[in-house]
């Protein structure tokens, strides 16, 4: 077992670290008040390779290895965890681009992603359709060499600054078998976007709705094959589940650094306040939570980059590590009392930008399940009668009154 | 042409420093040891005139460290430098500002160069002595404290920083120029630049290639000697004037800088 980060990775930290410091966290507050888009950041952050550590050279990316890429990521989400997400999403784009575009879709789009002149997006949440992905209805129809899209997409995460978006649409029948990934361009006729999101948190980032009229596309914009968008969209949930862990434990660092600061420097009945045990194990609490949430973080990465499958591993991430981000946001702005909910002290910050984590690219009620099918295989899709003869125990799929399974709600990945 | 920058770690400057009572000397593996801040400008530098000069400009990072010190050279040569050669060997330890400068002396002499650069001074020892004593050691021109710099053919001309303005300043190459903090905005090492970094070149010289003097170095062979360490005492709690109205108050914080003499 070697717990040991290579000198690039290393390295890779420190300079993130250094730029997030001199280039971020200045801003943060004022972004977060007014919410800001901060897009010049972005053409900084290409200049240095980020925004393109995810693709690989040919292309102009920087082909960093994920442990890397979440170290950047938390890095980023530790000043603001806007910044973050918006480098995670741009991520997720370009290594669905680069696994399933065309050559040259690829050569068109990449470099300039990489360097961070245009961003892409993700569109795969509708109105009616979000942990339940695969009942998507945006329609995707052909005729002769094009395919026409209509419907509308929501929180589009980038989407009102994306030079491209990789949208899910449905080709054919109901269900997963039936929705395919098309690489669309924000110069396409027809497509536009819509409101933007007002959100509780992460308001340096960008979600829009994203509405498509009759949007025509070569035929060349579909993404490997009709009917591989759903599997498209699981192939890549694995990477971008660990982008949100290394978001949340990026704003878990932050809430620490906070408190630490706050409990030695505030004095209260004449002493620092962390020197009362009420605070102090707070403070501890939160320091193991932040060591466990970056052990299954950088474990997951690391398998990652073993070519070993993650959907577990960096579900596991996500869930405990968007929990305790949440958990200890809500201390941090405890221990820094009064001061901690006004807008003078980020700790508010932390505390709404918090929350999201445990909600996007999947839910912690998604995670569970997927955590859960691992152990358990997939109870709720089997019928009575390829069940083997029943076993002793208590029975873990539960019946409505006329025996029927009942299925959950949330049944497939979002 | 052949620029190299001499750069040293130092302990983080923002980490709390502790000296040994027995070698009086600085704690420096408890610490974390980072580029000295100073040095940066001096490698920005430098890269910047490889920039403009093109050709077969190449930019080399010395330093005199133990081995960790490799870190801060590899920072260095992710900002963008070609190589780098490194004198690492116990027999230093102890050395002082003038043992520095001989090694580095030698070191250059060994390596070769038309142009040194190096940072005012390192944030640890704040001495600001080694750029003049390199040049010294070398027999070439030392200009210090330049806040502009400018390669003309085969000489430098530098703005040197002064109290009321600034001093234009040349010579002819081969020279040492130290550059000061407003001369630049040092880059950020880039992906590119970092994953490169280890494919580069890092020459590791011994006291024997470059020819050193051992009784001229370590504990030895320095010429200062440090009697004691006093830790700085910490800052006395501020005085709190407590007064019914504005007016009183005002009095008793101007009678309390009149009898500061600060006003």
């Amino acid at each position: 077992m070697n717990f040991e980060p290579t000198q690039e990775q290393l390295s890779v930290r420190e300079m993130v670290a250094t730029f997030a410091r001199n280039e971020i966290d200045p801003h943060a507050a004022q972004w977060d008040r007014e919410h800001t888009f901060p897009e010049p950041l972005f053409h900084k952050l290409g200049e240095l390779g980020i925004m393109g550590m995810f693709a690989s050279e040919a292309f102009g990316g920087a082909a960093l290895d994920t442990v890397s890429t979440v170290l950047a990521i938390e890095e980023l989400s530790r000043a603001d965890a806007g910044v973050g997400v918006t480098v995670s999403v741009q991520g997720l784009a370009e290594r669905i681009i680069e696994a399933f575009a065309s050559d040259e879709l690829k050569r068109r789009y990449l470099p300039d992603m990489c360097a961070g002149r245009w961003l892409g997006a993700f569109a795969l949440t509708e109105a009616e359709s979000g942990s339940d992905a695969s009942s998507l209805r945006v329609s995707a129809q052909r005729h002769g060499d094009e395919y026409v899209l209509n419907g509308a997409k929501q929180w589009v995460t980038n989407g009102g600054y994306a030079k491209v978006f990789i949208v899910f649409a449905r080709t054919g029948s109901d269900g997963p078998k039936g929705i395919s990934a098309f690489l669309i361009d924000r110069d396409t006729a027809g497509l536009s976007i819509g409101r933007v999101t007002r959100k509780l948190g992460i308001h340096s980032s960008n979600t829009v709705d994203l509405i498509l009229q009759d949007a025509r596309v070569p035929a060349s914009a579909l993404l490997a094959a009709e009917g591989a968008g759903y599997r498209i969209a699981l192939a890549n949930l694995g990477s971008g589940r660990l982008g949100i862990a290394a978001q949340a434990v990026g704003i878990l660092a932050a809430c620490l650094e906070t408190s630490r600061r706050y409990a030695q420097d505030r004095h209260q009945f004449g002493r620092p306040i962390g020197a009362f045990q009420a605070v102090s194990f707070k403070i501890a609490d939160m320091a193991v939570d932040l060591d466990a949430a970056r052990l299954l973080l950088y474990h997951a990465a690391w398998m990652r980059d073993r070519g070993m499958p993650v959907v577990d591993a960096s579900s596991k991430a996500k869930l405990f590590a968007s929990t305790a981000a949440r958990k200890h946001a809500a201390e941090c702005v405890q221990i820094l009392g009064g001061y901690g909910y006004t807008d003078e002290f980020p700790a508010e910050r932390y505390y709404r930008d918090a929350k999201i984590t445990e909600i996007y690219e999947g839910t912690s009620e998604v995670q569970r399940i997927v955590i859960a099918r691992e152990l358990l295989g997939r109870l709720d899709e089997r019928t009575a009668g390829d069940r083997p003869a029943r076993r002793p125990g208590p029975s873990t799929v539960q019946r409505d009154g006329e025996g029927r399974e009942r299925r959950p709600a949330a049944r497939r990945d979002k | 042409m052949k620029i190299v920058v001499a750069v040293k770690q130092v302990p983080d400057t923002n980490a709390e420093k502790t000296f040994d009572p027995q070698t009086k000397r600085l704690n420096r593996s408890a610490i974390e040891n980072v580029l000295n801040p100073f040095d940066e400008y001096a490698i920005e530098e430098a890269l910047r005139c490889k920039e403009t000069l093109g050709g077969d400009t190449t930019v080399t990072i010395l330093t005199m460290a133990p081995q960790r010190g490799v870190d801060v050279v590899r920072k260095a040569l992710g900002m963008g430098a070609d190589n780098a050669a490194m004198i690492s060997d116990d027999a230093i330890g102890g050395s002082d500002t003038m043992a520095t400068a001989y090694l580095l002396a030698l070191a250059l002499k060994h390596i070769g160069f038309d142009l040194v650069l190096c940072g005012t001074q390192s944030t640890d020892a704040t001495n600001g002595i080694v750029p003049a004593a390199i040049a010294e050691h070398l027999r070439v021109p030392a200009l210090t404290y330049a806040k502009k710099l400018e390669i003309k053919a085969s000489a430098v001309e530098i703005q040197r920083e002064v109290e009321t303005g600034y001093a234009r300043v040349g010579s002819q190459l081969p020279a040492v120029v130290s550059v000061t903090k407003g001369i630049n905005e040092p880059r950020y090492p880039t992906l590119k630049g970092i994953m490169g970094a280890k494919k580069k070149e890092i020459t590791m010289l011994t006291l024997a290639d470059i020819g050193a003097d051992l009784a001229r170095i370590g504990e030895a062979g320095a010429k200062t000697q440090v009697e004691s360490f006093t830790p700085v005492g910490a800052r006395a709690r501020g005085e709190v004037f407590v007064a019914s109205d504005p007016k009183e108050g005002a009095r008793k914080i101007l009678d309390f800088l009149i009898a500061k003499k600060a006003i």
